[in-house]
């Protein structure tokens, strides 16, 4: 495989060996119990992200299966309308809160942004740290809740006054608020490592013009989860408060008005979706050009498009609301908005067709989920296009049509590229290559078995079956329609299955890989399959905007970084310009100490507001000592350091 | 990684056992556990020189949010308003405070509903169902805070009267004659 | 008794029209007819991308190797770039002519007016429909639940209003759907002009029986309408046998009166469904149920068999009293 394997270190230094003994001890980190609750490491917190989510995503699934077992026969009793009720209402949160965000932007964004651009570890390492621990808190808060028969049961948005204080009694919707808490603190401390790494942790000679695909996408990510999660936060916790403390923000009797919820959850909601969509369509990006062989067409209109995604994204969420009865000038505007936001969505998918046009295409693996993106969440997002136009919209809204659009436009536009991006990082995340031919009996399975269920709601909401309903009388002639949506997962658990046993298989035993199997342009193809704890042996400096592929055959490597201290290079936000080196502060348990001292704050106040001010002494200690100034480690002789 | 996934499923199988009472909804119900409700004692004095311990009649409807919280819209549903306001009495005593006329105990307030009382209170027997009178005595004692914060009704959805059951300070029970006495 | 079992045998019952492609009413056909627009212009776009892609996947496809990346394609690429452009120009055309045909059928949908509507007030609960034809005169207003009529041809304006949570009023085959929001009183037009029973159901989620939470809309002759109306008007039917009699007794004296209204009789309460008149509809328990003898007594014996969760509680009664009870209620048309 000697053709892919780019040169980017300069190899005069000799003494690679020792170079690499010295840094492998320098960034090694701890083992045993201690050293798994205190690794700061990004590979191994975008591991733990991505396991930790692709198990949500089993158990979110499994709640599916039920739901359509309970569905395939109208009037069935197989579970009865309160576990009903729970169960979809946890399928949507653990699919939306605890998979899609945690997966798409933290675990890919956590796992391969650093690499991408060449540094040595995310930035805030620490604070990754801490964002995994919250999300698994939240994640076992809401499913221990659950388990308790405490799991909501008022939908995945939890209108009011539904889920006001009068109308669910107990604390069900308070687990989820609270999940709620957790989870978008978390997203908020991923996007606020990631924006720093991508604006100041970049290889010299990656400008913002050279940047991949995926990283300006991260970025933009980032910006609209700083955005949009804090309105999320607000209507969970204006809700809390309406529930636990006695005001009255939705309670109309008192001046509270029930469509503000809605207001806030869409202002956050609309994002969202955007924010789970958005890596998708980078993750094809990436898949594109490494597999038609040739740099994206269209680097400009793809970035502008993703750019303007986000901005246009927080513009069109009341088109969630087109049934209340809102003045059609306004409604108009949104629809307006709504189409408006197609269109760079649409020229991302007129230069992927460019792109393999005109390369050299190469159906392998990856490739083949990028074309069942394709085929799939082009579905989606023209039954969108329909349910941008409010009369449309007031028919098919809150119907299994409605199902049918988010979960091609979800599945379709996450979950394929989520398993092309998984087959893709497979070798680099464990060395070894996945197996082409269970990965396609696992395409074939999975497609067959989404179609077959998620098309023929497309038929049942137009036949007037509405959402959330636990049955339905046998004479409205959906029974048959039930019984085929319910025969796809049989496939599509099947084709899950088959994913399990290849990963589980070729981690092991599957053929081993070199750094760069696929020949990629990425940054992270310039290091060994899984990259060391210190990522690059020199780090890299980069030429274009293919990196690997348009590095030259001595590209020059970074020289003069510390080897006995974990140092860290940091580069102008626009140019990548060396400025100067940081130290990155090694691993901690302080992470896990806070997001343990958070979480029982958070899930105390859930039964006593006496939980704040028990549980902020513990929160205050846990950050007084991660903030503990230790300084930098000692110059040496002659270094330059910042002199205040 | 094997032992993990093992503990991590008997945690998961544990939590199953531990269900939540709080969050029940009883849809079909169960006939009260405790079948004393002809021994109900309204006066605590007996003939004897011993106090005979009054039987107590537990609820299972207290242990459900949702039993309160039904207790709380069928207190209004069925006018209990009417006589007894939200709780602060009108025509008819107030429920929230520490006065309690005809004993505490859920078998005596349900006593009180289904037989009624002289001066004023309806006998409800046979107009409400069991159930569902169990579930108003759990409303009812909520009212002067006798239950725990976790199921007692949050604020209601209208306007603001009083604090929310969830709020309210325990009120012990003094009778009529305003001292500090033994449950009747 | 298996629920499953008693709404199987309630299936000869004609449901209603429900299909949001069957409209017997102008504005689902405007609906309708903006919506196959739609749906095939964008079928065209679907199988214009589809073998836009399948056509460069086949072009381009190399061999399983893994030649060396091609770094510079000048002349695909200018011509892309026409390609590429010029299907963006198409997109924001034909998004702007879908904008355009939305708007308009909007307005068309939301045009309906009329200086003499018929009024109808609908509060929703958890989980009935409570339907009010209002009148200045209060004798003249007719309170009924469940099962709306309307004229033909003649507009109608719905006021819309909330008891407890969020309800959305839907009849797929005779418009768009309105939520109904607490603390708002929201006012839609229809009308209906094909006659016929349509069904509705609820459509935004609002708790434990949101599946069971249905409506019927009949429309009707003008004249069959004002008879209709008549009759709700009038109170309740005196009983004309003494099983009837011994019927409204029973529901006198036992837990039916502390919820339901018989107008005539001291059943006056308004938190269930008005029942003055429930022998003439069609269905019971919010369109779950057909009105028969069997059904009814089932529902009334024990509700939370077919609607775990509803607000009516099971009702032991003897036998005798069971049947009276039916037989004065089926005889309050």
């Amino acid at each position: 495989m000697a053709v892919s394997e780019p040169i980017i270190a300069n190899e005069k230094d000799l003494g690679d060996s020792e170079l690499s003994r010295r840094l492998a001890h320098t960034w090694r980190q701890p083992t045993g119990i201690w050293g798994w609750l205190s690794n700061t490491h990004h590979t191994t917190i975008g591991l733990r992200f991505m396991v930790t989510a692709f198990i949500f995503l089993a158990l979110g699934g499994v709640l599916a299966a039920i739901m359509r077992l309970q569905l395939v026969r109208p009037e069935n009793s197989l579970i009865g309308p309160d576990l009903y009720n729970q169960i979809f209402t946890m399928h949507g949160s653990t699919m939306i809160f605890l998979f899609a965000v945690p997966m798409m932007f933290q675990g890919f964004g956590v796992y391969v942004v650093p690499l991408m651009c060449g540094a040595r570890n995310i930035a805030f390492p620490r604070l990754n740290t801490f964002s995994y621990y919250l999300y698994l808190g939240g994640g076992l808060v809401l499913w221990g809740g659950f388990l308790t028969n405490t799991g909501p049961d008022v939908g995945w948005f939890a209108y009011v006054p539904l889920s006001g204080p009068q109308y669910s009694p107990g604390h069900r919707v308070d687990v989820w608020s609270q999940m709620i808490t957790f989870t978008e603190v978390s997203a908020l401390g991923v996007a606020v490592c990631l924006a720093t790494t991508i604006l100041r942790h970049r290889a010299p000679g990656m400008t913002l013009n050279r940047m991949p695909i995926l990283l300006w996408e991260k970025l933009v990510l980032s910006m609209m989860v700083i955005f949009a999660m804090p309105a999320v936060m607000v209507a969970s916790g204006l809700l809390l408060l309406d529930r636990l403390v006695g005001t009255h923000f939705f309670n109309p009797a008192e001046g509270g008005d029930v469509l503000l919820y809605q207001h806030l959850f869409w202002f956050f909601g609309h994002p969202e979706v955007y924010i789970i969509f958005l890596p998708g369509a980078a993750i094809v990006s990436t898949m594109v050009s490494c597999f038609s062989r040739r740099r994206i067409f269209g680097y400009t209109p793809i970035v502008v498009s993703v750019v303007a995604t986000g901005f246009l994204g927080f513009g069109v969420w009341v088109h969630h609301m087109f049934a209340t009865g809102l003045p059609q000038l306004s409604e108009s505007f949104f629809t307006a908005a709504s189409l408006m936001i197609v269109i760079p969505t649409a020229v991302q998918f007129f230069c992927w067709v460019a792109t393999i046009w005109n390369g050299k295409l190469q159906m392998r693996l990856p490739m083949l989920w990028c074309f069942g993106f394709f085929f799939v969440f082009l579905i989606g997002g023209l039954s969108g296009v329909m349910l941008a136009s409010v009369p449309v919209d007031t028919q098919v809204h809150d119907t299994y049509f409605i199902i049918a659009h988010f979960h091609y436009v979800l599945i379709g536009g996450a979950l394929f590229p989520m398993f092309a991006g998984i087959y893709f990082w497979f070798p680099k995340m464990v060395g070894r290559m996945p197996d082409e031919t269970l990965g396609k009996w696992h395409f074939w399975l999975f497609l067959i078995g989404f179609n077959a269920t998620f098309f023929t709601m497309h038929f049942l909401g137009l036949r007037g079956m509405t959402r959330r309903v636990y049955t339905y009388l046998p004479d409205l002639h959906w029974h048959w329609l039930n019984v085929l949506a319910s025969i796809g997962v049989v496939f599509m658990t099947a084709g899950l299955l088959v994913f399990l046993v290849n990963v589980m298989r070729c981690r092991r035993l599957g053929r081993v890989a070199g750094n760069n199997p696929w020949g990629d342009s990425g940054l992270e193809w310039g290091t060994s399959s899984p990259p060391p704890a210190y990522n690059f042996l020199h780090l890299p400096t980069v030429n274009g905007r293919d990196a690997l592929w348009e590095a030259l055959p001595d590209q020059p490597v970074v020289v003069g970084m510390r080897d006995d201290i974990r140092e860290t290079l940091v580069t102008h936000s626009l140019d990548a310009n060396p400025q100067h080196k940081d130290e990155d502060p090694g691993p901690s348990i302080w992470p896990f100490l806070a997001a343990l001292a958070v979480s029982a704050t958070f899930v105390g106040s859930i039964f006593t507001p006496w939980a704040v001010p028990i549980g902020a002494p513990p929160v205050i200690v846990t950050l007084v000592g991660w903030l503990w100034p230790r300084g930098h480690s000692p110059p040496l002789p002659g270094e330059k350091t910042w002199e205040h | 990684m094997r032992r993990r996934l093992q503990l991590g499923m008997l945690f998961a199988f544990a939590t199953l056992l531990v269900s939540c009472a709080r969050e029940d909804r009883i849809l079909r119900q169960p006939p009260p556990a405790n079948q004393a409700l002809n021994t109900i004692q309204v006066s605590g004095l007996n003939p004897g020189a011993n106090a005979l311990p009054i039987p107590q009649t537990p609820s299972m409807y207290e242990e459900s949010a949702h039993a309160v919280s039904e207790g709380q819209k069928l207190f209004d549903q069925y006018n209990c308003t009417g006589c007894h306001a939200h709780g602060g009495g009108g025509i008819g005593p107030p429920l929230m405070d520490s006065n309690w006329i005809y004993g505490i105990e859920p078998g005596n307030v349900f006593a009180t509903i289904t037989q009624g009382r002289p001066n004023g209170m309806p006998a409800f027997r046979n107009r409400i169902p069991d159930y569902q009178v169990w579930e108003l005595v759990a409303y009812v004692r909520s009212l002067s805070g006798q239950l725990p914060r976790g199921v007692s009704p949050e604020r209601p959805d209208h306007m603001n009267y009083k604090p929310s059951e969830q709020s309210t300070p325990k009120q012990p029970p003094t009778g009529i004659t305003g001292q500090p006495e033994q449950h009747q | 008794m298996n629920p499953g079992g008693l709404l199987a045998q309630a299936a000869p019952l004609d449901p209603g029209r429900h299909l949001i492609l069957h409209p017997g009413a102008p504005q689902g056909s405007h609906i309708e007819w903006l919506y196959w627009l739609i749906f095939w212009i964008l079928a065209v776009v679907y199988v214009l991308m589809i073998v836009a892609f399948t056509r460069a996947g086949a072009r381009s496809r190399a061999d399983f190797i893994q030649p060396l990346p091609v770094m510079k394609n000048e002349e695909g690429d200018r011509k892309a770039r026409w390609a590429v452009g010029s299907a963006v120009a198409i997109t924001v055309i034909t998004l702007f002519v879908v904008l355009v045909l939305s708007v308009i059928t909007g307005k068309q949908v939301a045009g309906l007016t009329s200086k003499n509507p018929v009024t109808i007030q609908i509060m929703g609960h958890q989980w009935w429909w409570e339907v009010t034809y209002p009148n200045p005169q209060a004798d003249q207003t007719v309170i009924t639940a469940n099962e709306i009529h309307v004229p033909v041809c003649t507009p109608v304006v719905v006021l819309t209003n909330s008891s407890d949570v969020i309800h959305s009023f839907w009849a797929p085959s005779i418009t768009g759907k309105r939520d109904l929001l607490p603390g708002y009183s929201s006012a839609f037009w229809f009308q209906v002009d094909q006659p016929g029973t349509y069904r509705g159901q609820c459509a935004e989620f609002c708790g434990l029986q949101h599946a069971h939470m249905g409506f019927s809309v009949i429309a009707e002759p003008v004249d069959q309408f004002q008879a209709w109306q008549q009759q709700q008007l009038k109170t309740a039917a005196e009983p004309s046998d003494d099983e009837a009699s011994r019927g409204r007794a029973v529901f006198l004296t036992h837990a039916c009166l502390m919820c339901h209204t018989i107008r005539g009789t001291d059943a006056g309460s308004r938190a269930g469904p008005d029942l003055t008149h429930i022998g003439s509809r069609r269905m019971l328990a919010a369109e779950t149920l057909p009105n028969t003898r069997g059904a009814l007594a089932g529902w009334i014996l024990d509700p939370q068999r077919i609607k775990p969760g509803a607000e009516m509680p099971p009702n032991s009664l003897a036998p005798d009293d069971l049947q009276a009870l039916i037989t004065y209620l089926m005889s309050l048309q």
